[in-house]
């Protein structure tokens, strides 16, 4: 089984139609993973059913019971984050500002301090339209992304995929170059890099690409809308050569990318001027470089 | 003022809206722009600056001394972040779990476990005219922006005074590095495209800034593509669209080079127009 793992950098590259059009092509064989739990949009591609959905808890909250709070004041000394404010004569915790550390409840002479589990957000295991499945996940507002529930979805994809033989899993990884990019990394066999020809395109890559390096990863790169600036596309192209990243394809700017988007659909089911060849041709090219 | 420009996720022209605005306004009046997103910190690109100062940011991790630690085991019950741990003879630290509680610290009976400084990420700060614009830069391989963020700000409280305008450009997304960039925000300007993806991700930047009853407006970015779905919430749910830059692959062209595009493309110009009438209403207390 192997895992590829698709990230960008940054949004906005077309990463997620990208790997929903993968998805597509590999059809029953893959098993759909959408890490981009921050802002998961695959699932409006691959349409999956919410079959199966689970709460997830990671961390916790501090919660001050006023009737064992004798008011000393202990809890907002230790506190790093600010978090533990007066406010109408009683000792608070502020929720938002709360990392969840457990220092207050530790110390508090009377045990008024409870640590809460927090909810962070649900994740799925839903049929899609590919004729598999697909494990994704919603975030909650504010929630610690702190890279667990990127692992969670992660490594139920593996689980499924490793019960019911499936040759791939197929990734849509998170941005940033934080700890939801590193959980969303962990353990893949190929990284394929979506990117466009733009100073903070070829920025992004950079940067994000001394992640894959850290972790010693093979990886190959999309440029995308490739010919909105030939001269960064040219730049791009000499990085990967010196890096020895497989260049996969360039893909012009088309339009068809939104088109396909606002129908719901990836670019496999609706193109009709050629970029549905290419992304074919880049996925039988991946294939061979992992086997 | 300070003014957040956010958006569900990244890649909807949150920058490209943060440095054209506070370029333009700079024009006139004294504007401090602050790239929040400190992951993935890109406005720089575009803005030609003096720098003014540069400093290395640091967090606070423990350090053990061996020698006076006892291995008594309560570091490692202590941190709820997993970030000590005792491995036979040694306990170890490992810094980009560590969230600075200073309770493995303060709590080691012994001292053994001092905080220390450690490099987080560099922030610079630049001038040209009247724009000053203030980076933060995560070292690869750190895992949280939050602190970072926050230093940040700390930095622009403590170098100007509040009557200029601010302007951060923050992380994308709905968690905590967003939170901590708009949590002192007077208002928000959540930028989206007009597409099913844009219209998924406003609903939760949307939901985001209800719960921290925060005042917002939406700017549509690349007017034109996709459907009318996003109006249409707008529409439905009260909220201000403040402008609506049109698609045009000039812009992209431009964008893609690192160049500002508010005087090379005369419609966006008219748009950013409209979000300083908005912006001047809001500050007269016109708007609620
Ligand atoms: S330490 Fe405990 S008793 Fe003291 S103020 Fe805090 S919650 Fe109340
Ligand atoms: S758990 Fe930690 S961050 Fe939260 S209030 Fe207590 S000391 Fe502060
Ligand atoms: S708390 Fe202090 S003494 Fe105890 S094991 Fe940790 S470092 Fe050693
Ligand atoms: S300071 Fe807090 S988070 Fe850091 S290692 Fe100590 S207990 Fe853990």
């Amino acid at each position: 089984m192997k895992e590829i793992v698709v990230i960008s950098g940054k949004g906005g590259t077309g990463k997620t139609s990208i790997t929903a059009s993968f998805a597509f092509l590999g059809g029953a064989d893959v098993i759909v993973a959408d890490c981009d739990v921050d802002a998961a949009d695959m699932h409006l591609l691959l349409q999956p059913d919410f079959a199966r959905g689970e709460d997830f808890y990671s961390g916790e909250l501090a919660k001050i019971h006023p009737d064992n709070c004798t008011q000393c004041g202990k809890c907002a000394e230790v506190c790093r984050f600010e978090a533990i404010s007066v406010i109408d004569g009683m000792h608070t915790v502020d929720p938002l500002s709360c990392e969840g550390c457990g220092y207050c409840a530790r110390i508090c002479p009377t045990n008024a301090i409870e640590n809460l589990s927090m909810n962070v957000g649900k994740w799925y295991i839903s049929s899609i339209k590919t004729g598999s499945l697909m494990v994704h996940a919603r975030l909650g507002i504010g929630a610690d992304n702190s890279g667990k529930l990127v692992a969670k979805v992660k490594n139920e994809a593996k689980r499924l995929a490793e019960e019911t033989n499936k040759d791939y899993i197929i990734v849509d990884g998170s941005p940033g170059i934080g700890c939801p990019v590193v959980s969303s990394l962990s353990g893949a066999s190929f990284v394929v890099l979506v990117t466009e020809p733009s100073v903070s395109g070829l920025h992004d890559l950079k940067r994000v690409y001394e992640l894959v390096k850290k972790f010693n990863l093979k990886a190959g790169c999309i440029i995308n809308k490739s010919d909105i600036n030939e001269k960064v596309t040219q730049e791009i192209e000499a990085f990967l050569r010196e890096e020895n990243i497989l260049h996969i394809v360039n893909l012009p700017y088309d339009e068809q990318f939104t088109k396909a988007m606002t129908n719901g659909q990836t670019i496999i089911e609706s193109d009709t001027n050629g970029l549905k060849q290419m992304i074919v041709d880049s996925w039988s090219k991946i294939k061979l470089t992992i086997n | 003022m300070k003014i957040a420009i956010a958006s569900g996720k990244g890649g909807t022209g949150k920058t490209t809206l943060s440095v054209n605005l506070s370029a333009y306004l700079a024009e006139d009046e004294e504007i401090v722009l602050s790239d929040l997103d400190v992951e993935e910190p890109n406005s720089g690109l575009f803005i030609n600056a003096r720098m003014v100062h540069e400093e290395e940011k640091y967090k606070m991790v423990p350090e053990w001394k061996e020698d006076q630690c006892t291995l008594c085991g309560i570091c490692q019950e202590v941190c709820n972040f997993h970030a000590v741990i005792q491995l036979g003879e040694m306990i170890m630290v490992f810094p980009e779990l560590c969230h600075g509680c200073y309770a493995c610290s303060e709590l080691c009976p012994t001292d053994a476990l001092p905080m220390i400084p450690k490099k987080m990420g560099m922030l610079k700060h630049l001038q040209n005219d009247k724009l000053s614009f203030i980076e933060s830069r995560l070292d690869v391989g750190e895992e949280q922006a939050v602190p970072l963020i926050k230093q940040s700000q700390d930095y622009i409280d403590e170098h100007f005074t509040d009557d200029i305008l601010r302007i951060y450009d923050s992380p994308p997304g709905t968690s905590c590095p967003v939170i901590e960039a708009t949590k002192d925000a007077d208002f928000v300007i959540l930028v989206t495209e007009p597409t099913p993806f844009g219209l998924h991700d406003l609903k939760i930047a949307v939901e985001t800034m209800k719960e921290l009853k925060k005042p917002f407006g939406v700017v549509v970015n690349r007017h034109g593509i996709g459907n009318d779905g996003v109006l249409r919430y707008c529409e439905d749910k009260d909220i201000p669209v403040l402008a609506k830059i049109p698609n045009d692959r000039k812009i992209a062209e431009l964008y893609s080079e690192g160049k500002l595009i508010y005087n090379e493309v005369p419609e966006v110009k008219q748009e950013l127009d409209k979000i300083i009438a908005y912006l001047r209403t809001l500050k007269q207390g016109g708007v609620q």
